[in-house]
Parts: C-alpha cells; structure tokens; sequence
C-alpha cells in the first residue's frame, strides 16, 4: 500500500465542484508534483491530505490511517505530515526561532531546552542560524519561507505538502528556498508539491501530475510529460507555460 | 513579493515623499477652517465682553463657589474613581468570557453562542441610563437576599459591568477576527489544538490590536460613573449638583467637569498615541 493514498476525492465549495474524483498515490521517497492552471485545485487537494479541508467524497489514507475530522485523528495526523504554504504564514509575534520549537515544544511536549535545540540545528541547516532572534517581518521572503520550511520538519514529519512555496518570491530568492527543497528530496523526504516551477519540477519529480479543472488528467514520468504529453489539454498548458517563459 | 510591497508601502509614509504634494490641498482648507474658526470665536469673545461675560463668569467659573464646593466635589469624584476602577477590572475580565462563549465552537456549543450574542444585543441596545435603573432599583426589588444587602455602590459597578461587558467582548472579538485565518491554519497544521492556537497565536496577536479600542471604551466607562447619580449614589456629580442647587451656581459642577477632563485627556493622548503607531505597524505588515 502506497504511503499516501487518494482515491475518488471530491470536495465543493458551495456549487463549485473543486476537486471531482481524484485519485493519486505517493509512495515513501516519492517526489511527486502536481501542476495545472491557477484554479485547478491544488492548493484545496493539498489542504484535503492535511484535513484543514474536509472532503465530500472519497478517502485520503497516509500511513495506512484514513484521514477523518476528528481531533484525535487529525493531531496525530499532521505530526506525520508537514506543510508549507505561498504566503509562508509563520507567526510574527514569535522570534525565528520560537516559530520553529513552537510544535515540538507544545504538541510534540519536548522539554524547552530540547524544543530549542532542535529548532536550533534546523536553522543552522538552513544556514539561518544567526536570525534566531529576529522577528519574521525582519526577514526577506526567501529566508521566512526557508523558516517555515525548518517550523515544518522540526516535527519531523514523514510526508511534506508544498503549496507553490516560491511563488510568492522575487525570483532572485526562488533558487535558495529550491536548493532546501533539493536537499529534502535528495534524503529521502516524500514529498508532494504544487508547482509553477516547471523546469524545477522536471529536475526533482519521479512522477508528474496534470491537474485540471478537480481532476487528474495525466500522470507520468516528467520526462513523459514534458516532452510528449498524451492529453492534447496538457499538451496545451504547457504550451501556455512555455510562452509565459517558465520552462 | 509581499514584503517588497510592505517596504514600498513604509518608504510612502517616510517624509521624503512625492505623495505629500497630494496633502496640500487638505491642508490648505485646514487652515482656512483654522482662521474662520478663530475669527468666530474672537467675534464671540467681543459679544460676550460687552454684554454677558461677567454674567457667565459669575454663573459658572464663580473662584469662591468653585473653593467651597471642591471639598465635597472631590469626595464624590473619589467615588466615581473607585467605580469606574473596579468595574474596569471587572470587565477585562467579564469581556474575555462572554467572547469566548460568543465563538465557542461546535454543534454542541450553539446555546451558549446564542446566549452571548443575546447579552451583547440587549445591553448594547439599551440606553446606559436605563441599564443603571434596572439593576438598581430592580435587582434589590426581587427579594434576592444577596441584593437586598448589596451597596448601592456595588449595583453601580454591576450596571457599569454589565453595559461595558458587551462593548468590550465586541472589542475583544475585533480583536481576534482580525488575526487572519491563515495564522490559525498555520498553527493547526502543526497539530495545536483550537485552544492552544488561541493562546499561543490568536490572542496575542489581537491582544495587541484592540489595546487603543479597550482605552476609548475605559473613556466612556469613566465619564458614564456620573450616571450613576440616578440611584442616588453620592458620587462626583451627585454632590455637586445638590451644592449647584442649593448656591444656585454652577461652578461646583464645572469643577467636577474639569476634574473628569483632567483624567481622561492623558487616556485619550495615549490611545491616540497607540492607535497611531498601531498604524504604522499594520501597514508595515500587510
Ligand atoms: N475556502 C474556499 N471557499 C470557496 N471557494 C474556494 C475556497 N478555496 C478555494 N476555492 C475555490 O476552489 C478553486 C480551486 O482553488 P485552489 O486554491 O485549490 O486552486 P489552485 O490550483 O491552488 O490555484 P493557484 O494556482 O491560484 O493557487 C478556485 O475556484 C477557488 O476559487
Ligand atoms: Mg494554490
């Protein structure tokens, strides 16, 4: 059994059918990537695995536990998944460093010294360590989303969501919070991402998937879909892609 | 992106700035406002000079009447004080539960949601002065042992609770409703509890917020103490209206006047100060 399984999802928004019957798997140390129009879903599919969205129709399972809305259920959840967001969304009353030992320290129950030591090696490992003491508003959009990367993996997650974590950046900053994603990927983390980034989605991804209008059009290698797509609609997105210049 | 924008938005509000060739025109109507405003009060001043003025001093800036009053003004103010103190106190507190029922959430939780929103309705509806004569003269009507002993002082602080309780829970919610949903997702998919998203990042991050708002309803609470004369409390206005009316002279009442002034300027300065600087930091975070 894969480690994430999505099967038949649904989710609608009043009469907006969102998501209509996705299914995708992701096994462990899988990089997948999702990308598709603004619109398409993805930030819902992804807001669906954690359980900030409840779905309509169908099961998400991660780990072999079916992904329900209760608190129980949904807290030991999201100590196995991590995700990051666009906008970053770290808290800005919180020095750097309390952002990161905020999870470890109060739902993981770590001991003060050991929350702070943990957050500590992670920032140092996204070569933040000096920004400790600063509040986030002090910081550029690379570093804070470098930040919320490290508050996401100080609970040590075994699946990380990614929601288009770059394209809230200048571009000169895209290339840093990339390299963490990399290195991730490179450990070994399974991940699934939403990307624009398609030149660094073919780089990373061991498996593409085109997601139009609430369901998964077409899934495959990213040498497969980016250079011979079988559906004429990815074939046209990526067209699209292309002339806007981001492949 | 953001944050290039928020640090285009900062350089805007610096001095060196184009956009204040904008604020020209406004400040030239200002300043028009400002000379007709004075030339209206140096016409008044000469009406006043030939006709009334001594007339007016005497009624309400009398020196001897304000001396001999301020004793008694100055025990009654004491009260008011001492009432609008502790129904402050009271009323950080009392806010914080009726919001916290106000957005209980879950089904289950509905009740004690529609009770809130009904408290709040009813005593931000009703007139202050009618709230204040319920509570006093009726609470001690029901043959409730506990109110049948109470002070008079303490069914002041009640009403005065009771009314600010609702102004300040809206506050509170304000408060709350403003820190974006986004920061509660944030903190969820850590895996925080709803309680332990409130207290670790809704609150102190509204906490923060509704500071200048809580002063302008302190402001209010303060000067509404004087209402509390109409259950016969002798506080501030109480007394210097029985001397106004026994001297058949106001000072006394201008004197209790300039002491609630004299009090409330530096809350009003200081929320003033807050809000301002609130600004700035709002606009350096969106
Ligand atoms: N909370 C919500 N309430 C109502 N509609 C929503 C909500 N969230 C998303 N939607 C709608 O669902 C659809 C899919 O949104 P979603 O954010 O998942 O798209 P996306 O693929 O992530 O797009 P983008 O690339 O712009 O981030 C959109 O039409 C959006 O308007
Ligand atoms: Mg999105």
């Amino acid at each position: 059994m894969a480690f994430l399984e999505i099967s038949a999802v649904e989710k609608r928004f009043g009469k907006n059918l969102v998501l209509q019957g996705v299914d995708l798997n992701v096994d462990e140390h899988e990089v997948v990537c999702v990308i598709g129009a603004s619109g398409s879903g993805k930030s819902t599919l992804l807001r669906c695995i954690n359980g900030l969205e409840a779905v309509d129709a169908g099961t998400i399972t991660v780990d072999n536990r079916p992904v329900l809305q209760d608190d129980f259920a949904l807290n030991r959840l999201r100590r196995e998944v991590g995700i990051v967001f666009q906008n970053f969304n770290l808290f800005p009353h919180m020095t750097v460093l309390r952002n990161v030992a905020l999870g470890p320290r109060e739902v993981l129950g770590l001991p003060r010294a050991e929350a702070r030591e943990r957050a500590t090696r992670l920032l140092d490992r996204i070569g933040l360590a000096d920004k400790a003491g600063e509040y986030p508003d002090r910081l550029s959009g690379g570093q804070q989303q470098r930040v919320a990367i490290a508050r996401a993996l100080a609970m040590q997650p075994k699946l990380m969501l990614l929601d288009e974590i770059t394209s809230a950046l200048d571009p000169e900053l895209v290339a840093e919070v990339l390299e963490i994603v990399r290195e991730l990927a490179t450990e070994g983390m399974t991940m699934l991402l939403a990307t624009h980034e398609m030149s660094f989605a073919r780089d990373i991804a061991t498996e593409v998937c085109f997601l139009d209008e609430g369901s998964i059009l077409e899934q495959g290698p990213p040498e497969q879909i980016f250079t011979e797509p079988a559906n004429p609609r990815t074939a046209a997105f990526l067209k699209r892609i292309i002339a806007a210049g981001r492949l | 992106m953001l944050v290039r924008r928020a640090e285009r938005r900062l350089a805007l509000s610096d001095d060196a700035n184009p956009d204040r060739r904008l604020l020209r025109p406004a400040r030239v109507l200002a300043t028009i406002g400002l000379a007709l405003g004075l030339l209206l009060a140096v016409l008044l001043a000469l009406y006043l000079a030939r006709n009334g003025l001594r007339d007016i001093r005497d009624t309400f800036f009398a020196w001897e009447h304000l001396r001999d009053s301020f004793p008694s003004v100055r025990k009654g103010f004491w009260l008011n004080i001492k009432l609008f103190v502790v129904a402050e106190a009271l009323v950080l507190v009392w806010g914080l539960v009726v919001v916290l029922a106000r957005l209980a959430p879950g089904k289950a939780a509905a009740p004690v949601r529609w009770l809130a929103i009904a408290y709040i309705d009813v005593f931000r509806g009703l007139p202050a002065i009618v709230t204040i004569y319920l509570v006093g003269f009726g609470l001690p009507l029901t043959g409730i042992s506990f109110f049948e002993d109470l002070e008079l002082f303490w069914f002041g602080v009640l009403a005065l609770t009771l009314i600010y309780g609702a102004y300040v829970a809206e506050v509170y919610r304000a408060g709350i409703e403003s820190v974006h949903w986004s920061q509660a997702a944030a903190a969820r998919s850590l895996g925080l509890s709803y309680s332990q998203t409130m207290r670790f990042v809704v609150v102190p991050q509204a906490v923060r917020r509704v500071i200048p708002p809580l002063l302008n309803d302190f402001i209010g609470l303060q000067k509404d103490t004087a209402l509390i004369n109409v259950l016969g409390l002798l506080e501030g206005f109480n007394r210097a209206r029985i001397y106004a009316g026994n001297n058949f002279n106001l000072s006394s009442v201008v004197g209790l006047g300039i002491c609630f002034v004299v009090i409330t300027v530096p809350m009003t300065r200081l929320t003033d100060y807050l809000v301002k600087r609130d600004q700035r930091r709002l606009q350096a975070v969106a």
